[in-house]
């Protein structure tokens, strides 16, 4: 006899920062496309229509990050985040051979969520670099193209804009990237919508036999 | 004897040393006459009624800086070589006012050593600009190109701020001074930042484009296009910039991006350029490996979902 344990892992704030969040992110990535391979004869959409929606999401999503950041200082959230080195390789290899072969052999997953564990190694690896590297770097070279004044004008022989242009572009590229696996990962277990009902209501569901 | 021998020839060195620099752009001496009175706040002058030495003040306007004359194009020249010879008296014969001074085409005009500036082609330009247009020949060349200042900086320098900083000055002095404006305008001049308000990074944009960017049309046989247009046919297509066949290739980086490759090869002036324009500096490189990356990531989704389905 199974039946559906339901235990609450998204408190509202962290469903309110990772809605804006998301939402910003997503027209971010589309107004920054846009912007980055801007072409007369195909027109995503309007040019300044583009760079207005780019800065007042980017502003957003810098303010909604600071949510993050409190939010889980002030919360116990912070602890999911905690990573030890040690063993972690073994770990990691564990949940990559998990999602590549154990997963369809259907066996268990190696780390089962649960009240102490929300994230696998993996996703724990890749919301730290996201969070704590991709974001903020964004959102500083972001904030150095809206006020220039404040960024060096020279690094050596090259030109400081274009360097934190060129940072901001790329980081926002490897964003991208990450959010295109986050997704499809999410979809992963045995109904693909579940995560995502749970970052909206809250509660994840776990099959106890 | 001998210690002073040596600190003759380290005085020399020194004047040397000190003055050859200064020596290359140094106006010509004859100019003393003027510049005694011209370069000063106050003038003294000999009054031959009351047969006294006078101290007077200078206006303003008329006083000029020596160091932007020696540098500009005509820095070598005689203020007489200009103006008529008799300004050497002073006080001034009311009469030297009326005389016409030369203009760029009487001296310019027809000359082949200044072919590759192209005076009458720009002349034929200008006649079509709303300036000449509206205003006529009240409008002339050194309305913008001060005689006493000019420099040919668009081919000369080496730094896009440099350039445009300079050309923009020259609309600038009318177009956020009314006195000026008011030597061809009756009315008042529009407020430049109020215009350009549609415009984000106001400030940034105009300390890296030319007005003549966005205001004339450009002409590819010119290399600064002289044709401005009336404002309803400004430019106001951020992506004219902003995009990869940017029109600023055409014009404000023309020379310096020729000379540049030239020298140094195409990589150096996309990497050293003091300008980024979002859109308009694709790296190749960059482009393919983020195509590259791209796919990767779908093709592996797409071989995990397909075996997901499959093995369901
Ligand atoms: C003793 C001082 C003095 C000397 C020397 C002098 N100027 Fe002037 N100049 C003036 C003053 C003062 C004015 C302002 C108008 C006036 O008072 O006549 C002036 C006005 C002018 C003007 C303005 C146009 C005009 O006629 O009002 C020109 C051009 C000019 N000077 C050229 C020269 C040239 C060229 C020389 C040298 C060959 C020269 N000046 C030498 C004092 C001088
Ligand atoms: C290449 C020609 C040229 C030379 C050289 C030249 N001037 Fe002029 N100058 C002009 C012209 C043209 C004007 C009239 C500007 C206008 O009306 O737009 C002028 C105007 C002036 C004026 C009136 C103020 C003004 O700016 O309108 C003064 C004063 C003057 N010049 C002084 C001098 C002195 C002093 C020298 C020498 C150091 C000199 N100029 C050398 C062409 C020249
Ligand atoms: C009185 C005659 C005269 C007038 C007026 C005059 N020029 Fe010149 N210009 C010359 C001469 C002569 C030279 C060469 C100077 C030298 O080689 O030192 C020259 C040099 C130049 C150069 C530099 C050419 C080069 O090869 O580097 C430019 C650009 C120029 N003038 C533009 C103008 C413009 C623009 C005007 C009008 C605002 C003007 N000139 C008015 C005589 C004149
Ligand atoms: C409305 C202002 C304006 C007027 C009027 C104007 N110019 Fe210019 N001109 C410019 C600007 C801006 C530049 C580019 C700045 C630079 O040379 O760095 C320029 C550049 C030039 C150059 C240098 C081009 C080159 O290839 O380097 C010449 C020569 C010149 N103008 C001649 C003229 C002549 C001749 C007239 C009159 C028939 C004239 N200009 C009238 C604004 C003007
Ligand atoms: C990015 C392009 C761009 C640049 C750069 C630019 N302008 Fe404009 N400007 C325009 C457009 C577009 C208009 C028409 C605006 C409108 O009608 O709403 C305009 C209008 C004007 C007008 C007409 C004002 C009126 O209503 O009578 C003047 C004068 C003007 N600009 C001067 C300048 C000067 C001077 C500079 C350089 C400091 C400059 N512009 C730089 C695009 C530009
Ligand atoms: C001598 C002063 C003066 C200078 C220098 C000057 N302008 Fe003007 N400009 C005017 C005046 C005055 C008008 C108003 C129209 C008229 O009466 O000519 C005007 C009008 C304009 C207009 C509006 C045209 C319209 O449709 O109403 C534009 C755009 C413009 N200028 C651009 C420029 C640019 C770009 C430069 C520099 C390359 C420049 N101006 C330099 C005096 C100047
Ligand atoms: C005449 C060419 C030109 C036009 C037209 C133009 N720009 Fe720009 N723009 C530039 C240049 C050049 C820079 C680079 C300044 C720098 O970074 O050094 C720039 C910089 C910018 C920047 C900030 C720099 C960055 O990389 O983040 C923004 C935002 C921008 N432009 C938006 C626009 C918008 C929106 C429009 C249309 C309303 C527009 N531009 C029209 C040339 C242009
Ligand atoms: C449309 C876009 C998005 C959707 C549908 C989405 C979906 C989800 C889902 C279903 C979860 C819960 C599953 C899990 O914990 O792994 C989650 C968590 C998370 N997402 Fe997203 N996401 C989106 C965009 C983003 C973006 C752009 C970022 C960061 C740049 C991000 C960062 C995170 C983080 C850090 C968590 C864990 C939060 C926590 O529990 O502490 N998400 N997301």
């Amino acid at each position: 006899m199974t039946h559906v344990h339901k235990i609450y892992l998204y408190p509202l704030w962290l469903r309110i920062w990772h809605a804006i969040n998301a939402l910003g992110i997503l027209i971010l990535i589309t107004t920054g496309i846009t912007m980055q391979y801007s072409n007369p004869a195909f027109k995503l959409m309007n040019f300044e229509l583009a760079v207005n929606l780019h800065n007042i999401s980017g502003i957003a999503v810098s303010v909604s990050y600071f949510l993050f950041i409190i939010g889980n200082r002030l919360t116990h959230n912070h602890t999911y985040y905690r990573l030890k080195l040690k063993g972690l390789y073994t770990k990691l290899t564990l949940q990559i051979v998990y999602y590549t072969y154990g997963i369809f052999k259907n066996q268990s997953p190696p780390f089962p969520i649960s009240e102490k564990r929300k994230f696998n190694p993996m996703q724990k690896v890749a919301y730290l670099i996201v969070m704590y590297l991709f974001v903020p770097g964004l959102i500083l070279t972001g904030l150095g193209l809206l006020f220039p004044e404040l960024i060096l004008e020279n690094i050596y022989q090259l030109s400081g804009i274009f360097l934190t242009a060129i940072l901001h572009a790329s980081l926002g590229f490897l964003t991208s990237i990450f959010l295109i696996i986050h997704l499809y990962v999410a979809s992963i277990g045995k109904y693909p919508l579940n995560n995502f009902r749970s970052i909206v209501n809250g509660y994840h569901d776990t099959n106890i036999h | 004897m001998r210690s002073s021998l040596l600190s003759l020839v380290i005085l020399f060195q020194f004047c040397f040393v000190q003055t050859l620099p200064a020596q290359e752009k140094q106006i010509a001496p004859e100019n003393d006459q003027c510049i005694k009175c011209h370069t000063h706040q106050t003038i003294t002058f000999e009054n031959t009624l009351t047969k006294r030495e006078d101290k007077r003040l200078m206006n303003p306007l008329y006083i000029l800086d020596k160091n932007h004359f020696a540098q500009g194009v005509h820095g070598r020249f005689k203020c007489t070589d200009c103006h008529p010879a008799e300004y050497s008296h002073y006080p001034h014969k009311a009469e030297l006012k009326l005389e016409p001074l030369s203009t760029c085409l009487d001296c310019h005009g027809g000359d082949a050593r200044y072919a590759s500036f192209q005076f009458e082609k720009i002349d034929e330009e200008f006649q079509k600009s709303v300036h000449f247009q509206k205003s006529g020949e009240s409008f002339t060349c050194s309305k913008c190109h001060d005689q006493h200042y000019y420099q040919a900086k668009s081919r000369n320098s080496t730094e896009v701020g440099d350039i445009v900083l300079f050309s923009n000055q020259m609309c600038m002095s009318c177009h956020s001074n009314n006195n000026k404006f008011q030597l061809i305008s009756d009315s008042l001049k529009p407020a430049l930042a109020q215009i350009h308000e549609w415009l984000p990074n106001q400030e940034l944009h105009f300390k890296n484009i030319r007005c003549i960017e966005c205001h004339t049309q450009v002409v590819d046989s010119l290399s600064v296009s002289h044709n401005i247009m009336p404002k309803e046919k400004a430019l106001k297509n951020c992506v004219e910039c902003h995009s990869k066949n940017s029109m600023l290739e055409a014009s404000l980086y023309k020379y310096k991006n020729l000379q540049g490759r030239s020298q140094k090869g195409k990589l150096h002036t996309i990497i050293a350029n003091k300008a980024y324009v979002i859109g308009a500096y694709q790296n190749n490189l960059l482009n393919s490996v983020s195509i590259i990356l791209f796919l990767v990531v779908l093709t592996g989704i797409l071989i995990h979902l397909i075996a997901r389905i499959v093995k369901k």
